[in-house]
């Protein structure tokens, strides 16, 4: 079991911090987030795919990527996570996961080369139907809402239901007869979500008509590198406000020298300390152990969602009033942090899953 | 196999044969022989330096060791303050002379120490201590009191801090010695605590000589030294911690439950799931942090947030088994009442939690500290403890 993050996978999250502060400042994530028509900061994007060789990061090599494994991917989102970029990384990289595991051969060099932005419409509780028509063609019907990303996604995975319980991904183009993918308004300015409506929607399956298996391990994928990405973003709320709290004066004192403050901080810290423990070892679960991967998902999507919302909401109270205003940078991590608590399903849902896989029932 | 798993596997073999016939309670007599033996085997200082009585090894050897150990209690417990506190505080402030005169005896469990810090008026602020040495010709002389002192009736030696200079501000005027415990002036009364077993002492000095070189460190420069032993204290606490048995684990609690057919309470089930997530946290963060020292990441004053999660633990844990266990639990001293008995002292020794929050605000945050009204005020001008300070002192 490795806790630490290697040489290289910190030289890697250097890389990406740099060029995000240069090319993606929170002037330009406002840009994009507050604009009615760039549901992605496209120029961030052609960047990182091209130059920096991110997209096809967890991708083999035979594909188009460059094989490294999940601890890369991980590092790349913790820094998006902390500068809270808006680009479609995370699902990308779960579609990515998915294909390979499909074994999309021929989809997969556009995803790595990050041409193609594909995204995953998460099966909620009531999944589309895929019916086997005429010559052998499949077709969707019905709705998946919200799917974040979706206004940025070239190539939709849907996952449906194809009858006696069984679930496939389908592939579906933006631009397929039948489908409408409507923009949402986002409580997260910063990732945009869709619903996507499917009435005889032509779709191509991907690997068999069930691919459950395959699904549950992209979930349990999803579930790991949100909770990468969500670490970055505690712990640059955390740092953040502690910076806060050594300029802040009132009461003739640095607000971080009053108990109340200071402990409340302290207990933060515990929780990021916590926090990056359990992301270390989930992630390396999913590279390494795929037998532990669903106990350390639903642990990571127990823990995370919960605890990077409570870091932000305190980081943006601590702030004092100043927090609560448009202008300041707090509200997008709490908005940020509350969606990706929900994005997977409510935290309940992961209690549930993890009380499933320990034996609670 | 490589040289470490050499190592290992011999390590290994020594110990199952050493510990084979060892009684399940074993007396002191019967620990000091074991650690006699163990130290002459080569694995009790594996990383000190050769010239005071160490092998001068790696932590690789270290850590090849406590693995080949892991599943095996050894009769040590008696030697953990002098290996955990004093002797690293020798070894990093001790003149020469003291390093060749304690080290080897401290390794080979020939002489036991204890640490001698808190007194009654001085617990969490233990920089206000009232013990006070005073310089008599060629020996300090010692009276006052301690408390909260483990393995005092056995202990041969002390690391004692006093007060040397009243006249300055109080973290000035601290000196740390080297006390013989045999000494006629220093009296160890049991302390029962509230387990109502005594797991801990009170020291009175009354008049004890103690010679000028036993001074540790500086004249008066003591309170650094302090700082240093207690890093020392709270990595052990936490990241220690590890290996104890915990009678209120959440595998433990999960089948006291299963057995009640409570599993289907979600309310039962809610609370299994917290104390889950707290003990993989608190389990996943000290093996990342021991993973870190290995590849020469000192753990520092971040040692107070595994000690403080390993309170929170504790006490969630006892906890929740009483939830489950329900009054039978408190009855025939059994585990669970034992373990709820001892969580308060775990958010106590080494430091309160409040204590705790201190320091990772201010040690590992970097936060402003809190004015201090004492800061540049000379000891004896200074209220201290819950009592009435006497003229001078």
């Amino acid at each position: 079991m490795r806790l630490i993050p290697t040489e290289e996978q910190r030289d890697l999250a250097a890389a990406v911090r740099s060029f995000l502060a240069d090319r993606a400042p929170m002037s330009r994530v406002r840009e994009i987030a507050e604009s009615a028509d760039e549901p992605y900061d496209r120029a961030v994007w052609a960047r990182m795919s091209s130059e920096l060789g991110l997209a096809g990061l967890a991708v083999p090599a035979e594909h188009g990527g460059s094989g490294a494994g999940f601890g890369e991917v991980a590092a790349v989102l913790e820094e998006l996570g902390a500068a809270l970029t808006p680009v479609p990384y995370l699902s990308a990289a779960v579609a990515a996961s998915l294909l390979v595991a499909l074994d999309a051969k021929d989809l997969l060099p556009g995803v790595a080369a990050g041409e193609t932005v594909a995204v995953v419409a998460p099966p909620g509780e009531e999944p589309p139907v895929g019916r086997l028509v005429d010559r052998g063609e499949w077709v969707l019907e019905g709705a998946v809402e919200p799917v974040p990303d979706g206004p940025s996604a070239d190539l939709l995975l849907v996952v449906a239901s194809t009858g006696d319980g069984r679930r496939g991904v389908f592939a579906v183009a933006p631009d397929a007869p039948g489908l409408t993918v409507t923009p949402l308004a986002s409580f997260d300015t910063t990732r945009p979500q869709a619903r996507l409506g499917l009435r005889g929607v032509p779709a191509r399956p991907l690997g068999a008509p069930d691919a459950g298996a395959a699904v549950d391990r992209a979930l349990d994928v999803a579930a790991v590198l949100l909770a990468a990405e969500q670490l970055g973003g505690m712990r640059r709320c955390l740092d953040a406000i502690v910076e806060y709290a050594k300029l802040r004066v009132q009461f003739g004192r640095y607000v971080g020298s009053f108990q109340g403050v200071k402990h409340r901080l302290a207990d933060m810290h515990c929780v990021l300390e916590q926090a990056e423990s359990i992301v270390r070892y989930a992630v390396w679960a999913a590279d390494e152990a795929p037998d532990e991967l669903p106990e350390a998902a639903a642990l990571a999507a127990s823990f995370m969602g919960r605890a990077y919302f409570q870091v932000a909401n305190d980081h943006l109270l601590l702030h004092g009033g100043i927090g609560f205003t448009w202008e300041h940078d707090a509200h997008l991590y709490y908005k940020r942090a509350k969606a990706d608590e929900l994005m997977l399903g409510a935290p309940r849902v992961h209690r549930a899953r993890l009380a499933a896989v320990l034996g609670l029932t | 196999m490589t040289d470490l798993d050499e190592y290992r596997s011999r390590a290994r073999a020594w110990l199952a044969e050493r510990t084979a016939d060892l009684p399940p309670d074993p007396g002191l007599a019967e620990c000091r022989a074991f650690m006699a033996d163990l130290y002459d085997a080569g694995y009790v200082g594996i990383t000190w330096p050769v010239e005071y009585g160490g092998r001068g090894l790696t932590a690789a050897e270290e850590r090849a060791f406590q693995q080949a150990a892991a599943d095996l209690p050894l009769p040590v417990g008696v030697f953990g303050i002098g290996l955990g506190m004093c002797g690293p505080t020798l070894l990093s402030l001790g003149t020469e002379e003291q390093k060749r005169r304690y080290v080897r005896p401290l390794l080979r469990g020939e002489e036991i120490w204890c640490q001698m810090f808190s007194e009654p008026g001085a617990g969490s602020d233990v920089a206000s201590l009232q013990t006070r040495a005073v310089r008599d010709g060629d020996h300090w002389v010692v009276d006052g009191q301690k408390v909260w002192t483990s393995v005092a009736r056995q202990a041969d030696l002390g690391l004692l801090i006093a007060r040397t200079d009243p006249d300055v501000p109080k973290h000035q005027g601290i000196t740390m010695f080297v006390v013989d415990m045999h000494d006629p002036g220093v009296d160890v009364r049991p302390l029962r605590d509230m387990t109502g077993e005594s797991h801990f002492n009170e020291v009175f000095f009354t008049g004890v000589r103690v010679p000028a070189e036993n001074v540790v460190g500086e004249v008066d420069g003591g309170w650094s030294a302090a700082v240093t032993t207690l890093l020392h204290e709270r990595v052990s606490i936490g990241m220690g911690a590890a290996r104890t048995e915990r009678p209120a684990s959440f595998a433990a609690l999960r089948t006291a439950a299963r057995e009640r057919g409570l599993l289907g309470e979600p309310g039962v089930r809610d609370l299994l799931l917290d104390l889950y997530l707290r003990e993989r946290a608190f389990d996943l963060l000290n093996a990342r942090m021991s993973q870190e020292v290995r590849a020469g990441i000192q753990p520092g004053a971040r040692g107070s947030v595994s000690k403080l999660l390993l309170a929170d633990l504790t006490m969630a844990g006892a906890d929740l088994a009483s939830e489950i266990l329900g009054p039978e639990c408190l009855t025939g001293d059994g585990p669970i009442a034992r373990a709820l008995a001892w969580a308060p002292g775990m958010a106590l020794g080494g430091g309160t939690n409040e204590i705790m929050r201190n320091i990772i605000g201010d040690r590992v945050l970097g936060l402003p500290r809190e004015p201090q009204v004492d800061r540049n005020i000379p000891y004896k001008a200074l209220k201290v403890g819950t009592q009435a300070k006497e003229d001078g002192r």
